[in-house]
This record gives C-alpha cells, sequence and structure tokens, in this order.
C-alpha cells in the first residue's frame, strides 16, 4: 500500500439543531483498504458518510482526497472525483430497466453509448449477473442492490461507500457480495464499509473504526478483535446478553392452519398456505429476506386483513375472521414493524398512543366511553417499567427516539399480558442495550406461558430467542426445526432456496 | 430560496393562538383594502365588527346566522379530523330543508306538539340521505367524495328549485315559486321576543356539548383522530375505515340537514328557492377557523355570523357592495390556513418573512 491515504479525514464535526451528530472525526483509508465504521444506530455513521459522499457538509474540519483538498458541495462532484456510494435504501424506479436505472443514477458525460454492453461486461467481471434488459420491479432484492453496486463500477471508482448492505441479503448473497468486494479491493478500489454486524466486519475488513455517539472511539484491526470486544467498544458498556434457555412447552396457544392472504399492496407478497404452531412457553422464529411476507404475515395474523375463521386460532378458538379488537380480547398483541404512523400515531401523545391497542385488554373503553385516567395511568406504568426515556407522557410519540419508541410499543403491548404476542422487527433500528432489554422481557412473557411469533431479518437474533425457527420465502413457510438444529448455510438456502428453484420460471416470464 | 422545516412538536397554545392572529391579520388586511377603495378603513372596521355586538337586534340576528354555521361546522369536524372531505354540506342543508319543509307542508294546518319534532327528524334523514350517496360510492368504489358532494350540492339546489316550481308551489301563490308559508306548529318557537332568534341555537349548544364529550371521552372521537393522522395506525387499532367514513358523513349529513330544517321553518318560514345562501360553504370555514373544536366551532360561528351581519350593515351605512362579506370570510380561511403553516413550520431563508405573507 501507498504512502498517501486515499481519504483523510481530519476533525470533521456536523452539527444538527440540538445534537452534535459528527464530533471531531479524523481517520484515514488508504488505496485498496476495506475500512469498517462500526457503529450502533446514532452513532453518526450515516452522517459522516453523507459528507464524504458530498450530501451534507462539515461544520468544521477538512477532507483530503488523494492528498488534494476535497470538499464536495454535491454527490456528483464526488461521483467526479471517483467516489461511489451504495445506500441502504435503493433509488430505483420499478418502472425502468436496469440500464435506464444505471443510467440516471450517472454524471451525464459518464453515460456512454452502448451502455448496456458496458453494464454486461462489469456485471460478468464481478460476479454480479445482471440483465440490462430487465425491469427493477421483477428484481429480487439481492439483484436491485447489484443494480446499484454496478452502477458505481461503471464510474472507476477510487472509493466505494456501502451503507449496511448486507441486511436485505441471504448469507449466500452475502458471500458473492464480499468475493466483488475482495476483488475491487485487489484492483485498488478502497471500501468504506458500514455496518453494526460484527462478524462480517471481522470476515471482510482491514481495518476497523469505531464511533460512539458521534466521537471515534476506537480503531483496530477487526481481525484480531473478538466479536464480543468489538461489541463492547461500539457500546461502551458490558453487555448481559439474553440466553436462550430448554423450556418446557405447554399446549398449543396460536394455531395457523393452511393460512393464504392475497397482498393489498400491488408490490407486495401475497401470503400462500402458511400453517404452523406456537406453544405455550415458546418462542417461534421466522427469519427471511426483507420483502417475502412478513409483514403481510403480521397483518394477517394480527387481524388488520381478516381471512377466514378456522384459519387462525387462539387457544382453540376460531379468530380468523376477526378484527384486531376481537383478537385482542382473545388474548393476543402485536407489535408491527412501522413504529410511527402503525404501531403509533406520531402527533399523539404517549398516553393517547395507549389507547391504540390497549383499550380492550386494560379497561381503557368501556361502553365506548374512554377512561383517561387510566390510559394515563397505564402509559406512566410502561414507561417506567420499560425505561422509556421521555420527559413525559404528555410529549408525542414521534419526539421519541426509534430505541425509546419501540421500548415503549413493546411494553405497551407486553404489559397487557398478551397469551399470544405477535412481533415484526422486535429490535430493528434499537441500540444493542435497549435490544438486550426487549430480549429479555420476551423471555420473562414466554417463561409466564404466553407463545410468543417473533418475525425478523436478523438471524442472530433469532437464534439467540427462540426455542424453534422456520423461514419465509415469497409468502411461504419452511417446515418449524428447532433452533440450532439447522446449519447458517441450510437456513441460507431455505430463505433463498425458494427463490432459486420456484422462481425461475416466474422471473423468465417477467423478463420477457 | 424560501424553505419550509417541520416543526418538531407544535406547542398546543400556539393552535389555539392561530385562529385569533388569523383575526387579526384579516382586519389589518381590511383596514388597507378600505383605504384602497377610498372609504374611512377604519369606520368600515368599526361597523362590520364592533357596531353589531351593541344591540340586541343585531346580537339575535348573529344567533340567526350562527345557528345553521355551528351545527353544520360541528358535524364537518368530525369527518374533517378523519380525513373524509365532505364539503357538499349545502346540498345536504338544502336537502334537509326539502325533506323537513315537505313534512310541514304535507301536514298542512295539522295541529300537534310531534310536527316540528317529525319534520326535524325528517330533515336529519334527509341530510342523511344525501350523504349517504358519497359514503357508499366512496366506501363501495373509491369515489372522491370531495367530487361528489360538491357536484350533489348542486343536484339538491335545483332540485329545491322544481319542486317549488312545481308540486310544492304554493297554490294561492299567484304562481311565485314558492311555497306555502308553514303554519304555526311547523315553525321553530321563537328565543328571544320580537327577534328572529329561534330554539334552533339551543339544539346547536347542545350539539356543541355532545360533541365536546365525544371528541375527548368517546371512542369515536378518538378514532376519527387517529384515521386522520395515520390510517395505518387505525388499522392496527382496530379501526374499520369504512366504517368511519359512513359514520362521519351521516353526523355531518344529519346535522347538516337539521339546520336546513331549521332555516325554513325558522327565519324563513317557507320553501324558497334561495333558501340555501351558503351556510353549508361558510362552515367550512367555521370548523377549520374553530380548529375542528367544538367550542372552538361556536366561536368561530359567531365570527362569521359577526361578517354576515357587519357586511349588510356596511352596505347599508357605507354604500359598500356586499362582496365584502364575501372577501372577508375568504380573507379569514386564507389568513386561518397561512398562518397555520407558519406555525407548523420554520421558515429558513436569508431574511425573516412578516407573519402577513402568509395569507
Amino acid at each position: 500500500m501507498s504512502e498517501v491515504p486515499l481519504l483523510q479525514l481530519d476533525g470533521i464535526t456536523k452539527r444538527f439543531p440540538g445534537v452534535v451528530a459528527n464530533d471531531d472525526v479524523s481517520f484515514s483509508i488508504m488505496p485498496g483498504e476495506v475500512h469498517a465504521l462500526l457503529g450502533e444506530n446514532g452513532a453518526g455513521k450515516s452522517t459522516l458518510v453523507k459528507m464524504i459522499y458530498g450530501v451534507l457538509h462539515p461544520d468544521e474540519g477538512s477532507m483530503h482526497f488523494g492528498g488534494a483538498p476535497y470538499a464536495p458541495a454535491k454527490p456528483s462532484e464526488a461521483r467526479a472525483h471517483g467516489v461511489g456510494m451504495v445506500f441502504q435504501h435503493f433509488s430505483l424506479f420499478e418502472a425502468l430497466s436496469v440500464a435506464d436505472n444505471v443510467a440516471l443514477g450517472m454524471n451525464k458525460d459518464a453515460v456512454g453509448a452502448n451502455l448496456d454492453q458496458q453494464i454486461i461486461e462489469v456485471s460478468e467481471a464481478y460476479g454480479l449477473v445482471l440483465d440490462p434488459t430487465r425491469y427493477i420491479g421483477s428484481l429480487s432484492v439481492g439483484e436491485r442492490q447489484r443494480v446499484e453496486i454496478i452502477r458505481c463500477l461503471l464510474q472507476n471508482p477510487r472509493l466505494l461507500i456501502m451503507d449496511e448492505p448486507t441486511s436485505v441479503l441471504t448469507p449466500q448473497e452475502v458471500d458473492i457480495l464480499f468475493e466483488t468486494l475482495r476483488q475491487l479491493s485487489a484492483e485498488g478500489c478502497s471500501i468504506l464499509y458500514i455496518s453494526h454486524k460484527l462478524e462480517e466486519i471481522r470476515t471482510l475488513c482491514d481495518k476497523a473504526t469505531v464511533l460512539r455517539g458521534g466521537k471515534v472511539v476506537g480503531s483496530c484491526d477487526p481481525r484480531q478483535e473478538t466479536a464480543k470486544s468489538l461489541a463492547e467498544m461500539m457500546i461502551g458498556t458490558t453487555l448481559t446478553m439474553a440466553e436462550r434457555k430448554q423450556a418446557t412447552l405447554g399446549d398449543e396457544r396460536l394455531v395457523v392452519r393452511g393460512l393464504s392472504a392475497p397482498s393489498a399492496d400491488p408490490f407486495g407478497v401475497d401470503i400462500d398456505d402458511v400453517s404452523f404452531s406456537v406453544r405455550a412457553g415458546e418462542i417461534l422464529g421466522i427469519a427471511g429476506v426483507a420483502g417475502n411476507g412478513q409483514v403481510e404475515l403480521m397483518e394477517t395474523l394480527s387481524g388488520e386483513h381478516p381471512t377466514s375463521p378456522e384459519t387462525v386460532m387462539i387457544d382453540g378458538a376460531a379468530v380468523g375472521h376477526m378484527g384486531p379488537t376481537g383478537r385482542r380480547r382473545l388474548g393476543m398483541c402485536a407489535v408491527p414493524e412501522e413504529r410511527l404512523g402503525h404501531g403509533a400515531v406520531p402527533d399523539m401523545s404517549l398516553w393517547e398512543n395507549v389507547i391504540l391497542s390497549a383499550r380492550t385488554r386494560k379497561g381503557i373503553e368501556q361502553g365506548g366511553f374512554l377512561d383517561l385516567a387510566k390510559a394515563q395511568a397505564y402509559a406512566t406504568d410502561v414507561v417506567a417499567q420499560f425505561n422509556v426515556k421521555t420527559a413525559g407522557i404528555e410529549h408525542a410519540a414521534k419526539s421519541l427516539s426509534g430505541g425509546n419508541l419501540q421500548k415503549f410499543i413493546v411494553g405497551r403491548e407486553i404489559m397487557q399480558a398478551p397469551t399470544v404476542l405477535i412481533i415484526l422487527q422486535p429490535t430493528w433500528g434499537v441500540d444493542a442495550a435497549a435490544a438486550a432489554d426487549i430480549h429479555r422481557a420476551l423471555q420473562r412473557l414466554a417463561d409466564e406461558g404466553s407463545a410468543i411469533l417473533v418475525i425478523s431479518q436478523d438471524l442472530d437474533e433469532l437464534m439467540a430467542i427462540s426455542n424453534n425457527f422456520a423461514v419465509i420465502a415469497e409468502g411461504r413457510l419452511s417446515d418449524v426445526s428447532p433452533t440450532g438444529s439447522l446449519s447458517i448455510e441450510e437456513i441460507g438456502l431455505l430463505m433463498g432456496g425458494v427463490h432459486g428453484s420456484a422462481e425461475a420460471p416466474a422471473r423468465a416470464e417477467a423478463s420477457a | 430560496m424560501i424553505r419550509l422545516e417541520p416543526r418538531k412538536e407544535v406547542s398546543k397554545h400556539l393552535l389555539y393562538l392561530t385562529p385569533v392572529m388569523a383575526v387579526a391579520v384579516t382586519i389589518a388586511l381590511g383596514l388597507v383594502m378600505f383605504a384602497a377603495l377610498g372609504k374611512d378603513p377604519f369606520r368600515a372596521i368599526a361597523i362590520i365588527f364592533y357596531e353589531p355586538l351593541t344591540d340586541l337586534f343585531t346580537i339575535s340576528e348573529m344567533i340567526v346566522k350562527a345557528t345553521p354555521l355551528i351545527l353544520i361546522g360541528i358535524g364537518l369536524s368530525f369527518g374533517f379530523r378523519a380525513g373524509v372531505w365532505n364539503i357538499g354540506a349545502e346540498g345536504q342543508f338544502t336537502f334537509g330543508a326539502l325533506s323537513g319543509g315537505a313534512v310541514a307542508l304535507a301536514l298542512y294546518q295539522v295541529e300537534g306538539f310531534w310536527v316540528l319534532p317529525l319534520m326535524c327528524l325528517a330533515g336529519i334523514l334527509g341530510g342523511m340521505a344525501w350523504a349517504a350517496i358519497p359514503a357508499f360510492l366512496r366506501t363501495r368504489f373509491n369515489a372522491n367524495e370531495i367530487l361528489v358532494t360538491l357536484m350533489l350540492t348542486y343536484v339538491a339546489v335545483l332540485l329545491l328549485s322544481v319542486l317549488v316550481h312545481g308540486p310544492l308551489k304554493d297554490p294561492e301563490g299567484l304562481n311565485f315559486p314558492e311555497s306555502r308559508l308553514f303554519h304555526e306548529a311547523a315553525t321553530m318557537p321563537i328565543l328571544i321576543a320580537e327577534t328572529r332568534a329561534h330554539v334552533g341555537f339551543i339544539v346547536a349548544l347542545v350539539a356543541v356539548a355532545v360533541a365536546w364529550v365525544v371528541l375527548s371521552r368517546h371512542i369515536f372521537g378518538y378514532q376519527v383522530k387517529v384515521m386522520g393522522q395515520s390510517p395505518k395506525a387505525a388499522a392496527y387499532g382496530g379501526f374499520v375505515e369504512k366504517r368511519v367514513v359512513w359514520i362521519s358523513l351521516m353526523i355531518s349529513g344529519g346535522l347538516a340537514g337539521l339546520a336546513g330544517t331549521f332555516e325554513a321553518a325558522g327565519p324563513v318560514g317557507q320553501l324558497v328557492p334561495a333558501l340555501p345562501v351558503g351556510y353549508g360553504f361558510t362552515a367550512i370555514i367555521v370548523a377549520f377557523l374553530g380548529r375542528l373544536n367544538p367550542i372552538g366551532i361556536l366561536l368561530a360561528g359567531f365570527v362569521m355570523a359577526l361578517t354576515y351581519i357587519g357586511g349588510e350593515g356596511a352596505q347599508i351605512s357605507m354604500n359598500l357592495p356586499s362582496a365584502v362579506t364575501g372577501v372577508f370570510q375568504g380573507m379569514f380561511l386564507f389568513t386561518l390556513l397561512g398562518i397555520d403553516v407558519l406555525a407548523r413550520y420554520r421558515v429558513r431563508m436569508a431574511r425573516r418573512l412578516p407573519a402577513e405573507k402568509g395569507s
């Protein structure tokens, strides 16, 4: 590696009203280095890379790129310097072809005459198979990510920024991505890799810079560290993780038989003949790549989209035809994925948000009238028991941070003592300490005899807390097996396997 | 460039203060407008906004105007909170008046305390029936209720006109397009002797009280708030959108129909083609000026009534055009919306923006 760093950051500070997102951040990336930027949600990783990519501008400090001062005013300037970025949330148009989407995200002068040919060449060179004439709408999430990567590669980047790229991929897809990244690195392209997944960073990265609360708290060679030591550097305290216990399982509390439901969303996934059961004391984990029917399954089970009576049974009572209120009365509570706007009303206060889902089980609603004092008392209880950091229950739900709101919503459901709890992405976007709290609360609830269904994209989480395990792919559910009986490879095949076999002919039609 | 940034949490006090500021800004704009017309601006404003309050008769006339505005505004506030945009209360008002009036004419000269309540019931059902058309089309075919309610207004007004030109015409009325004058038992009892203020005002006050209880203490009030702010959260909470659409349209239609019957059986005393004078539309302004809050609507109803009465006064004593009333009502809505934007968003630019710019 050469002496001059490709990218050098000195004392970068960025303030937003009321918060310092980055405080005197300095580090450097050498050519060809795979550099990890590690930190919890809210540590300031995204803000930092947005400044490198020219989306935001630092308040203080300076950057050098290849030895020369570097201050991109906008992303196109950053791209002209050879900086490419793959965002966590893709910016692709579903109704346009791969080639059109690639062209849209490039600087004008960089788009050549035979773009299709270029796309094919690059995709073959890096093992990222992609047909430029296909429409984005027909691509899987992993394939969509390839479009974003190829868009960057076509511009011969010297630095590629990847923001949490693996959260939407199966383990096999992750392997392919890592191969590509290693090849790029070998060719001299530096990679700034943002993640909070420690094992990935240990396999892929040469160097890691750890951010906490906007400050650099450490830098290390991740290969010399353990996942635990990295986690503690990231979080700043030692962690007590939830541990899976051998539970004695009771009777079946939630039984789902032959559940099928078309999605309300035209781009959604239809639930297709799903059957499973959850016993008292059991935590059943459902894994899957994002967008394979998790949201639809949760909304069907919670009663937002009723089906026929016998498809869903709670403690032997057929509830498939009931709405959420009827199911709650029988003991089923649910936590949706989207906190603001689904699990909580953003502009309503915390105590008003309690009425949304707890009015039936907590006796807040009686004969149509609301007992506001009861709602306020319950909200106060939830805040106290689940350590929700808020200035008071009068404050709007949207004023809480993501992790605190999640604790509030999870607490609001758990403290209703549900006999069946359905929870989607319980710790998505939540810091590690809060995640551990939520996991322990779920286990306590299971110990008390509730049946819990956890639907998550975080395999580590499911491995840590669930007793039994299944995988959802394309709206179909795999067989349920005890957690630990499947290897990560087998799970990966289940997550993507259904794609591979059953999907291939459908894909060919879609692209034809 | 001017950019609007949403404020993190909007202070509740500010939300209640904005209508007051809107009134102040409207008056200030009114001063400018009258000065530009070459009239004495302060005298004009005094005539419109102060003088009606100094005389018992004009106050009673304000009650006459405020009664339908408050009733309709209360009804509309439920739907507006839930995101159900019934802007055709004028049509429901008209059809309600027609239904209630038809009962009065069918029972012409029939005595009995039950005649008037029966008319009111018919008026409520008529307004509901007229609102049921957009409710059905929206819940069944997802038709936009804004268009349907608005267009049905013209249908209702023309229907009234056809009927008073034909079947409901006064047989002894020298062929004028008017119905018979309603008989004693079909007329609203007067509240203040020697004036036109009728007991409908008491009903409006009761509606305000009931709406207040429903909105703050009843699950339906909670439901419309959640539905309007975040429909997905409403689904999660177990609220069914179609139900909320139906109920809120039935409430607004029913109250508008009742207001129509009161108008026909009260100040007008018969069915005439000119019965709908725009209360249904003005009530939209009343609902928003009152922050969709029952007490606020009560106050806003009086402010709007003041512009009607004051506008008439200005026509008589200062020779101002009758459009003055409409101009003021329009300015109220405009300044309110403008100030609202400033309350909810922060304006980001090099220079500060004066509040008037919001209008």
